[in-house]
C-alpha cells in the first residue's frame, strides 16, 4: 500500500521473497554479507555528496573512523563479496539517501550471524550517515518475531537487567529492587540462553526452570542443547502443549494461552497493549502469573497479587519507561508507546528525536568480517533458515491448528534448481541435508527463489530439525548463534 | 470548509469530503454495499443513492464530493425505489437459506432488505448458478450469494497487496469475482469485509449465530506486529476471529496466522494437568504435589546453580514475576529467546 502512495522499496535478502516483486531495487546477496553490502552503500553516500553533513555534525561522533573504514567497500569491491551488482548497490544507496523520510527494517537476517552486533551498527551509520534518524517514519527498525520478545526484554527476562534496561551491576537500581522485593540481589549479571547450555554441561547449571520455550526445537546446534537437558539434576517446564523441550521434563506444569488470561503485551513499535481473556484455561491449566505466584509462596516469598493489574502497577512503579502506564489508561487510550515516564505524559511514537541516549550517535567503523563456516569440498552449500507464512517457530501453536496444518503439513526444503539437476533431485524427492553436526530428512522443492549454492528450511517442524545442522558459533556481543548460515550437504534419498 | 445543506440541516465540511460522510456527520444513515473506510470508491452498487438540488437527480453519495450551496436529500420514496430496485435484482439470484447462512444476523442484503421492506421470497426459479467452492481449509466462497461489490477485490488489491482476487466483466454486467488460489495468501480480510454470506470461514461453520457471540478485543499472539484482534466466543470456545479495526496497529488487517490460526486453544493435545516424572514415566499430579516438588528442589539449589528461560510468547505481567522469582532465590542466569 505504501508502495502505491509513492514510497520507493528497496529488498536486501538472499532469498526472492514476495516483496522483492514489487521493489524498485532488489539485491540477492549471498549470506553472510551484510555489513559489506551496508558498507557498500554508505561508501557510495559519501562518494556521491550525499551525505547528511548537518546531521553528522551535531548529532554524531566518530565519523571520520567510520569513513576512513568504508573508503575501501567500493561498489565494485562489494559486488564481489556479495554478489550484488555494482550498479545497483548505487541505486539503492542513491535511492535511500535521496529520500525525505527513509526508514530500515530488518529480522533475524541481520542478527543471526557471528557479526550480528555489527551488521546492526552498520545499519545505525547508514542512517545516520542520511539523517534518518530522530523522525517520523524513518530510523533503525527492528521486526520483532514474537509477539512480547520486546515486552519480554522490557521486563528484564535478560541476564544482566532488571525491568527497562535498569542493570544488576547498577547499585542504585539493585537498591531498588531490593528494597520493593524485600530480597538481597546478586550484582553479576548471567549467562544468556546460549551460554547457560555450556554451563549446564560444565555441571554449574543444576537446575532449570523453562516457562513457554522450547529450546529443544529453536536453539543452534539442538544434539548439544539435548546432551544438557539430560544432564540436569532437575527441569520444569511450563507450557500449553507438551513440546520437545517439556518431554524432558521433570515436572510439566500446564498453562493458559493467549486468550485464556489477562494482561500486556508490548509489541515491535514499544506499544504497550491490553491483553483480556476470552475463555477459560482446559482442565487445570492456570495463567503463568498465577502459578508463579503460588510458587514463590511455597518458597515463603510471601508475594500477594491479586490480579495482572497489581503486577502492572509494580512493574510501572519500579520501571521508569513505563512509570505513566496504567491499566485505566490502556483501556481508555489503546496502546501507549514507552518511554512513558508520567501519567500526564502521551508516550512516545519514535525515538531520539532531539538527542540519543548516550548523547551523540557514535559511528562505528565496521569491517567485513565472513561467516564462522563456509562451503567447502565436502559440505558445499549454505543453509539458511527462517520460517513460512503459514507457521510459527516451532510450530507448537501453529501446527495444532488444523486449516494451517492442513495447508502446509510438512517441510519443503528450498533447493535451487540447478544445484537440484546437478544433484539429480526432483520436486517433492526425500533428501538427506547434513553439517559437520548432524543430519535431517526432508523433501525438496526445486526453485529458483533461492540462488544457486544457497539452500533455505524452516524450524517448524521436529520430523526434520533443521537445527540438528546449524552452527551454535555466537555472535561475540550478543550471543547470538550464526543460525543464518552454515555448510551442508545435499544427497537424493529417494 | 464547504457549506451544504442535508435534509434541510446546514453542515460545513472539509472540500474533499463526500455526500455519504457529510451525511454520515450530521447521523443520517445511507446505506451502501460498495463503500468501505481505507478503500478507493467505485460508487457501482446503487445503494447509497441521494437526490441532490431541484432538479431531483439520484447521484451516488460515497464517490460525490459536496459542493458549495449543495442541497441533498438521503430520503424519499423516489430513492427508496430505487434501493428496492437495487435489492429486488441482487435478492431474486440469491440463495434465501438465511436459516443456516453464517451472516445471518450481520448480512447488509438481509438488514436492507428488511429496511426497505423487500419481503416477496419467491423461491422459484432459483437456480445455483456457481459451484462451491470449498478447496481451501480457510473459508468457503459461495458466489452465489455475492452482491458483487468488489470490496473483497479492492481489499485484496489496495489493502494485501496479493492481488488474488479479480471481478470478472466489471460495468454493467459485472459478474462475482474469481479466485486465483495460487496468488492468495489465505489472510481472511476479504472475508472480513465481504458484507454478505459470500465468503465464510470453515471454522465458524454450526458454531453459533451471529448474535450470541462474545466479542472480546485482545492481541495477536504471534509475531512482534502486535495487531488487534477480536476473538468471538461462545460456550467458553473461541470460534472465530477477526482483525479489530478500531486498533491502531492493524487497522482490522490480519495475515493467515492471525486470522486462523486460533484453534490450538481446543487441541487435544493440550496441557490440562500438572505432571511429575514417576519412575521414567510423566503421570498426573495435583498442583500441590508439583508445586512442593518444584519448591524443595529449588531450595536446593545455591543461588547460580539455578537458571530460567521465561518466554516472548507470555505476558509482561508473567515475564516480570518469573524474572522476580529466578533473582529473588540468588541467580541471574535468566533469559528468553530474543535470540533465535
Amino acid at each position: 500500500m505504501a508502495k502505491k502512495k509513492g514510497a520507493s522499496l528497496i529488498v536486501a535478502d538472499p532469498r526472492k521473497i514476495e516483496l522483492a516483486e514489487e521493489a524498485d531495487v532488489f539485491m540477492q546477496l549471498r549470506p553472510g554479507t551484510n555489513t559489506a553490502l551496508l558498507n557498500g552503500m554508505i561508501n557510495v553516500i559519501i562518494e556521491e555528496g550525499l551525505a547528511d553533513e548537518q546531521f553528522i555534525r551535531e548529532r554524531t561522533e566518530g565519523y571520520e573512523e567510520m569513513a576512513s573504514v568504508v573508503k575501501k567497500y567500493t561498489p565494485d569491491y562489494v559486488e564481489g563479496i556479495t554478489g550484488v551488482a555494482a550498479a545497483d548497490i548505487r541505486k539503492a544507496a542513491r535511492l535511500y539517501a535521496r529520500a525525505e523520510n527513509a526508514g530500515i527494517y530488518y529480522t533475524m537476517g541481520i542478527t543471526q550471524h557471528t557479526d550480528g552486533t555489527n551488521a546492526v551498527s552498520a545499519i545505525a551509520n547508514l542512517a545516520m550517515v542520511t539523517g534518518n534518524l530522530g523522525k517520523p517514519s524513518s530510523g533503525v527498525n527492528p521486526l520483532r518475531g514474537q509477539n512480547n520478545v520486546q515486552g519480554a526484554c522490557d521486563m528484564g527476562a535478560l541476564p544482566g537487567v532488571f525491568t527497562g534496561y535498569q542493570g544488576v551491576d547498577n547499585e542504585a537500581a539493585r537498591a531498588k529492587f531490593e528494597e520493593a522485593w524485600g530480597v538481597k540481589l546478586n550484582p553479576v549479571p548471567g549467562l544468556t540462553t546460549t551460554e547457560m547450555f555450556d554451563s549446564i554441561l560444565e555441571g554449574k547449571i543444576k537446575v532449570l526452570y523453562v516457562m513457554g520455550e522450547n529450546p529443544l526445537l529453536s536453539d543452534a546446534n539442538i544434539n548439544h542443547v539435548e546432551e544438557a537437558l539430560e544432564k540436569l539434576d532437575f527441569l520444569v517446564v511450563q507450557d500449553i502443549f507438551l513440546t520437545e523441550t517439556a518431554a524432558k521434563a521433570d515436572v510439566v506444569l500446564p498453562a493458559a494461552a493467549f486468550a485464556e488470561k489477562s494482561g500486556t503485551f508490548t509489541n515491535t513499535e514499544r506499544r504497550v497493549q491490553m491483553v483480556r481473556q476470552a475463555i477459560d484455561p482446559p482442565g487445570a491449566a492456570k495463567a503463568d502469573w498465577v502459578i508463579i505466584t503460588d510458587l514463590a509462596n511455597k518458597l515463603g516469598l510471601g508475594w500477594q497479587y491479586a490480579g495482572p493489574a497489581d503486577i502492572f502497577q509494580e512493574i510501572a512503579q519500579l520501571t521508569p519507561s513505563y512509570a505513566g502506564i496504567s491499566y485505566e489508561r490502556l483501556e481508555q487510550e489503546g496502546g501507549l508507546q514507552w518511554p512513558c515516564p508520567s501519567a500526564d505524559h502521551a508516550g512516545t511514537p519514535y525515538l531520539h528525536k532531539d538527542t540519543f541516549s548516550r548523547g551523540k550517535g557514535l559511528f562505528k567503523p565496521i569491517e567485513y568480517q565472513p561467516p564462522a563456516e563456509e562451503p567447502d569440498q565436502e559440505y558445499p552449500l549454505v543453509l539458511t533458515t527462517g520460517r513460512n507464512r503459514y507457521h510459527y517457530h516451532t510450530g507448537s501453536m501453529t501446527r495444532q491448528s488444523k486449516p494451517l496444518s492442513t495447508y502446509r503439513p510438512e517441510e519443503l526444503a528450498q533447493v535451487n534448481k540447478t544445484d537440484a539437476e546437478r544433484l539429480g533431485i526432483k520436486d517433492g524427492d526425500l533428501i538427506r541435508v547434513s553439517s559437520r553436526r548432524g543430519q535431517v530428512e526432508v523433501k525438496a522443492a526445486v526453485t529458483e527463489a533461492v540462488p544457486p549454492g544457497v539452500m533455505f528450511m524452516t524450524f517448524h517442524f521436529h520430523e526434520s530439525p533443521v537445527n540438528v545442522l546449524t552452527n551454535n558459533k555466537l555472535d561475540p556481543i550478543s550471543k547470538t548463534p550464526e543460525l543464518k548460515v552454515c555448510a551442508v550437504k545435499l544427497e537424493k534419498i529417494a | 470548509m464547504v457549506s451544504l445543506t442535508i435534509n434541510g440541516k446546514k453542515v460545513e465540511v472539509e472540500p474533499e469530503t463526500t455526500i455519504l460522510q457529510a451525511a454520515n456527520k450530521l447521523g443520517y444513515f445511507i446505506p451502501t454495499f460498495c463503500s468501505a473506510p481505507g478503500l478507493s470508491l467505485v460508487g457501482t452498487c446503487g445503494m447509497c443513492v441521494v437526490q441532490v438540488d431541484k432538479t431531483g437527480t439520484l447521484l451516488a453519495s460515497c464517490n460525490t464530493p459536496v459542493a458549495e450551496g449543495m442541497v441533498v436529500y438521503t430520503d424519499s420514496e423516489q430513492i427508496h425505489a430505487a434501493r428496492r430496485e437495487v435489492l429486488n435484482n441482487l435478492r431474486a439470484g440469491h440463495p434465501l437459506d438465511c436459516l443456516t447462512c453464517e451472516k445471518s444476523g450481520a448480512c447488509l442484503l438481509q438488514d436492507y432488505c428488511y429496511l426497505y421492506g423487500v419481503f416477496q421470497m419467491d423461491y422459484s426459479g432459483y437456480k445455483r448458478k456457481y459451484e462451491l467452492d470449498d478447496a481451501n481449509p480457510f473459508f468457503i466462497r459461495d458466489m452465489n450469494k455475492c452482491v458483487k461489490c468488489g470490496l473483497c477485490v479492492r481489499t485484496c488489491h489496495e489493502i494485501n497487496g496479493a492481488a488474488a482476487v479479480s471481478l470478472v466483466n466489471p460495468g454493467a454486467n459485472v459478474e462475482p469475482p474469481v479466485f486465483n488460489e495460487s496468488s492468495c495468501v489465505f489472510c481472511g480480510m476479504c472475508v472480513d469485509i465481504c458484507p454478505v454470506g459470500a465468503l465464510t470461514p470453515k471454522q465458524r461453520l454450526g458454531k453459533g449465530r451471529t448474535w450470541e457471540l462474545k466479542r472480546i478485543k485482545t492481541i495477536c499472539p504471534y509475531c512482534g506486529v502486535g495487531c488487534g484482534l477480536e476473538l468471538q466466543v461462545k460456550d467458553n470456545k473461541v470460534v472465530n476471529v477477526e482483525g479489530d479495526v478500531t486498533s491502531p496497529v492493524n487497522r482490522g488487517q490480519t495475515c493467515v496466522k492471525g486470522h486462523f490460526g486460533f484453534d490450538f486453544l481446543e487441541s487435544p493435545a493440550r496441557l490440562t494437568s500438572p505432571l511429575i516424572r514417576k519412575n521414567g514415566e510423566l503421570v498426573e499430579a495435583t498442583w500441590d504435589e508439583a508445586l512442593s516438588l518444584i519448591a524443595a528442589r529449588l531450595k536446593q539449589a545455591k543461588g547460580e546453580e539455578l537458571a530460567g528461560l521465561a518466554s516472548a510468547r507470555a505476558t509482561n505481567e508473567d515475564n516480570y514475576l518469573f524474572q522476580k522469582l529466578i533473582r529473588s532465590l540468588g541467580s541471574n542466569h535468566v533469559d528468553h529467546c530474543a535470540r533465535l
